[in-house]
């Protein structure tokens, strides 16, 4: 019996699916057998930065009125062998698919999986009750911005009345250097006020736009610094202990001093 | 240019993420409370009637908002009087002289 995990974040833009898709990548990278559910109907976008929108037949929405069988929907990835992808309708709205029926296709899905990961889409509205209501657990998104935690501190209060596992906080598109200047709020910050555990930090990398671009998950490339993030954040949903990277490589006179004339 | 050394040595106060915040801690305490503009209008129509029954209020400089002192809300309402009915009727619809 796998685990159904969702991606979610109240505030639109913050990285749900990009976290949804490297995150994916990541645990299929560690050899578990995983599927990603979009259910951002209408809107979809999970194919596209998995590099998958050229291989879809079925949907969502074929498969929940019985179109096909579920098996003919779930997109096989280009690059692992143990990862799927079943992605959502662009026909249609969001009141085409109901609770119910999320419910059991997630349940469906856990029998074979062992990580189901839904990319939830934006708002509190129908979408997001549909999305979480197969779930047992739940990511939150923000990014450091006022906007967006005040969005997540709501959608926590929702998951929290939806009787859910006590959510975990990912920090994206985090910029330590605008940290050090004390111009982003820090980690420090967000968990205070949010009083929510925290499963990883994500930095700003444009190398997210460029493995956008390409269809290929950040997560695969070593160089990155956020597939790095996401790599490490992987490793914790599989139950391992991973330390927490270092983004504050020292506050003392030197370290700042150190940056300033660009050996840092 | 001073500016600008304090900020690289971290000692600026005014730094954009303690606004950031604050401001942040006060919304919650608003979005947590529940409590929507739309919610507080219907709170003062019913407040106005309500107190209409034994005073005459300036309904147009009544106000209802939350005030925030560390980290608890009030209700505060500032209710001009212009009159104080001379009668006023009880739940049970008697007349009463004052
Ligand atoms: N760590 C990062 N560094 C740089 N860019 C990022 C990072 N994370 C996300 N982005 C960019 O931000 C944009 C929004 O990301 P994404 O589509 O994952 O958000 P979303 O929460 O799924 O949005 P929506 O609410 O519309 O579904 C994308 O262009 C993505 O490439
Ligand atoms: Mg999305």
């Amino acid at each position: 019996m796998g685990e159904v995990i969702v991606i979610t974040s109240g505030k639109g833009g913050v990285g749900k699916t990009t976290t949804t898709a490297n995150l994916g990548t990541g645990l299929a990278s560690l050899g578990k057998k995983v599927v990603l559910v979009d259910t951002d109907i209408g809107l979809r976008n999970l194919d596209v930065v998995m590099g998958l929108e050229n291989r879809i037949v079925y949907d969502l929405l074929d498969v929940v009125e019985g179109r096909c069988r579920l098996k003919q929907a779930l997109i096989k990835d280009k690059r692992l062998e143990n990862l799927y992808l079943l992605p959502a309708n662009q026909t249609r709205d969001k009141t085409a698919v109901s609770r119910q029926q999320m419910v059991d296709l997630m349940a469906q899905l856990r029998e074979e999986y062992e990580f189901v990961l839904i990319d939830c889409p934006a708002g509190i509205e129908m979408g997001f009750k549909n999305a979480i209501a197969g779930a047992e657990k739940a990511l939150v998104v923000t990014t450091p911005e006022v906007a967006a935690v005040r969005d997540a501190d709501r959608i926590i209060g929702l998951l929290e009345a939806a009787e859910m596992e006590a959510p975990r906080l990912i920090i994206n598109r985090l910029r330590p250097d605008m940290v050090r200047k004390g111009d982003m709020m820090d980690i420090e910050d967000m968990l205070e006020i949010l009083a929510i555990d925290l499963i990883g930090v994500v930095p700003e990398d444009e190398y997210i736009v460029i493995s956008t671009n390409r269809g290929e998950p950040a997560v695969l490339d070593k160089h990155s610094r956020a597939g790095q993030a996401y790599r490490n954040i992987a490793r914790r949903l599989t139950g391992e202990e991973v330390p927490f990277l270092n983004w504050d490589a020292g506050n003392g006179i030197m370290a700042r001093l150190r940056r300033l004339i660009g050996l840092g | 240019m001073l500016e600008f050394l304090l900020r690289i040595f971290g000692r600026d106060t005014t730094a954009s993420k303690k606004v950031a915040k604050e401001r942040l801690r006060l919304v919650l305490v608003h979005d947590r409370a529940g409590v929507s503009p739309h919610l507080l209008e219907a709170l003062k129509n019913d407040l106005i009637s309500v107190i209409s029954e034994y005073l005459d209020i300036d309904t147009q400089g009544l106000e209802v908002t939350l005030s925030h002192e560390n980290d608890s809300v009030a209700l505060v309402a500032n209710i001009p009087i212009l009159r104080v009915k001379r009668t006023f009727k009880t739940g049970a619809e008697t007349s009463v002289k004052a």
